[in-house]
């Protein structure tokens, strides 16, 4: 530790916190001021809780909640497919460097850019269509983003192609940097390949899924907006409208900022069950590696 | 400790050795298969962009998944005709450039104190800038935006610079500290005896030494402004000031019905991210992972 006058450590934190203070703890406290607040320009007249009824009337916002959970049923899903093909890797199949570096391309990949040209892909006479066509699957070449019964199953799919290259470049450090041992030890008393995914590697990226957990979680809940508004513009009707975009719908375009800020608020508080849980995680993650 | 910016290095030794007896467990042919197949759906967007961007519009109508031949590089000069990709381009590594720069700073300096200096509240802004990591912009998007409308910091560079820079921050500490506390006390204390003053420890032994750190830190925060959609629609509505990512949803609605175009116009608009990616992939891998991979 460096001994420096008592007053010195503020000036070297002082412009990140008046960043922070700006960018976040100012919104954050505005933020739950705007939800009882009919605003005009910078504020408006106190309403109590009259935006949360407001927006609980609104069947719009329904849609939008239940989308928004449905979406989380994609984490799953990635977990499983990062750790699949992360084992596969690490197990250094033939050609596996070419493998990881192309499975983490779409990620690299903007998300206005992947959701317009997927969007394309995803047509009714799009090229996923003719492809289903072509090798018999008629039954299956369906109206992926026009149907309000498809619509947000397509957006969770774009979404798991993207993101699962990140899970799998994130498992495939942690497989990477554990020791061979346990692995070895296991094979040669016998254990199989999924033995030895379930007894040996399961066991040992445990953090590594907590941590991806949490993050796909949030990702789900509050990251989406660019992918659903590049694919469907959260339609057709609201059937692929997420708790985003309703806070961009009603307060840039309806010019509803006290009912976007209600709604902002429950989404924060959704997400503050995450943070919480992150910090837990990370504490608990720095305490076991002996930070002073 | 530190292992968030260490671990890859560490598993860059690991890869090394290879292991034939892995051949011998999952049969190898269904593996590659399997691969093969992920393989080919994790490119195959890529594929239809770029092959669509170099084909007519007959082309394509005609047969979608072949390869364009003969190539046709009209999409190019339509795209970038149509849309101002320059100006997009412009504004994008404007934006880019300067909030990694201030996110950059900022961090640095508040890392160092966290890291290497002892005062009250310490831990506490190292907990809450953690948690600030995962706070989704949209929750803060009202109120700023509110605000800025007032400060008049609207359709500005400063304004979005300054939100952008915010945003990051929490994770340019977060790694900053992380770095900062690996490196050795004994090269600190001996610049000490030296006389060194604290600010001068930081730019002549701290940065230098953390060259990998940094250069992750900014391309992964080059990357994700680049890339970032809400804000820049949000705070940079104006023609003039439009990214490059709002840019290519304007280009889309624009040509619609033509999708070599189109393609075309999404293609120019990945080749900096593509470029980079190709040169720089391992500065990628060891930044994403950074902060989640615990040894």
């Amino acid at each position: 530790m460096l001994r420096t006058r008592p007053w010195v450590p503020y000036l070297y934190v002082a412009p990140a916190i008046a960043l922070l203070a700006l960018i976040f703890a100012y919104p954050l406290v505005r933020v739950f001021d705007f939800s009882t607040r009919l605003i005009r320009g910078a504020s408006g007249p106190y309403v109590g809780s009259l935006n949360y009824r407001l927006v609980w009337e609104d069947p719009t916002f329904h849609d939008a909640l239940k989308h928004s959970a449905m979406l989380l049923l994609a984490v799953p899903v990635l977990v499983f497919l990062s750790i699949v093909f992360s084992v596969l890797l690490y197990e250094r199949a033939r050609g596996w460097r070419v493998y990881r570096s192309v499975l983490f391309l779409p990620y690299i990949l903007a998300v206005p850019i992947v959701g317009i040209v997927a969007s394309y892909i995803f047509e009714l006479n799009g090229s996923l269509n003719g492809l289903l066509r072509g090798v018999g699957l008629d039954g299956l070449a369906l109206d992926w983003l026009g149907s309000e019964k498809l619509s947000l199953l397509t957006v969770g799919i774009v979404i798991v192609w993207r993101e699962v290259g990140f899970g799998i470049v994130l498992f495939l450090a942690r497989l990477l940097s554990m020791s061979d041992e346990p692995i070895e030890a296991a094979r040669i008393d016998g254990a199989g390949w999924w033995q030895r995914l379930w007894f040996v590697i399961l066991p040992e990226l445990r953090g590594t899924i907590e941590f991806y957990v949490v993050v796909a979680a949030i990702t789900m809940l509050a990251w989406v907006f660019a992918y659903v508004y590049t694919l469907t513009g959260g339609g057709p009707g609201t059937s692929s409208t997420v708790l985003e975009l309703y806070i961009y719908n009603q307060g840039l375009r309806n010019s509803l900022p006290g009912m976007a800020s209600a709604v902002a608020v429950i989404l924060f508080l959704i997400t503050l069950v995450f943070v919480v849980l992150q910090v837990f995680l990370r504490a608990r993650a720095n305490r076991q590696e002996g930070y002073a | 400790m530190s292992a968030a910016v260490e671990a890859p290095e560490r598993s860059a030794g690991a890869e090394t050795p290879a292991r034939a007896p892995a051949r011998r467990r999952w049969p190898g042919v269904a593996r590659q298969l399997f691969l093969l197949a992920a393989a080919l759906v994790a490119l195959y967007p890529v594929f239809f962009m770029v092959t669509t961007a170099f084909k007519t519009q007959d082309q394509y109508l005609s047969n979608p998944y072949s390869l364009p031949w003969p190539i046709s590089l009209d999409n190019f000069s339509n795209a970038t005709r149509g849309g101002s990709f320059l100006t997009w381009f412009k504004n994008s590594v404007i934006l880019t450039v300067g909030s990694c720069i201030i996110s950059t700073g900022c961090a640095a300096l508040a890392a160092y104190a966290i890291a290497r200096m002892r005062f009250f509240g310490r831990d506490v802004l190292l907990s809450l800038s953690t948690a600030l990591m995962v706070v989704p912009p949209v929750v803060m998007l009202m109120p700023l935006f509110i605000l800025f409308t007032n400060l008049e910091l609207i359709d500005s560079y400063q304004g979005a610079i300054l939100v952008y820079s915010g945003l990051t921050l929490p994770f340019s500490i977060y790694m900053l500290t992380n770095f900062f506390r690996s490196i050795p006390n004994e090269l600190v204390e001996s610049a000490l005896t030296d006389g060194a003053r604290s600010l001068q420890i930081l730019w002549r032994i701290m940065l230098p030494l953390s060259m990998p750190a940094l250069v992750t830190l900014v391309v992964v925060n080059a990357l994700w402004v680049w890339n970032e959609l809400l804000i820049a629609l949000v705070f940079l509505p104006d023609d003039k000031y439009k990214t490059l990512m709002v840019g290519v949803t304007v280009f889309r609605s624009k040509y619609n019905l033509d999708v070599p175009v189109t393609m075309a116009g999404m293609l120019l608009a990945s080749i900096p991210m593509l470029l980079l990616y190709l040169f720089g992939q391992r500065f990628f891998i060891r930044g994403l992972t950074a902060g989640a991979v615990k040894g």
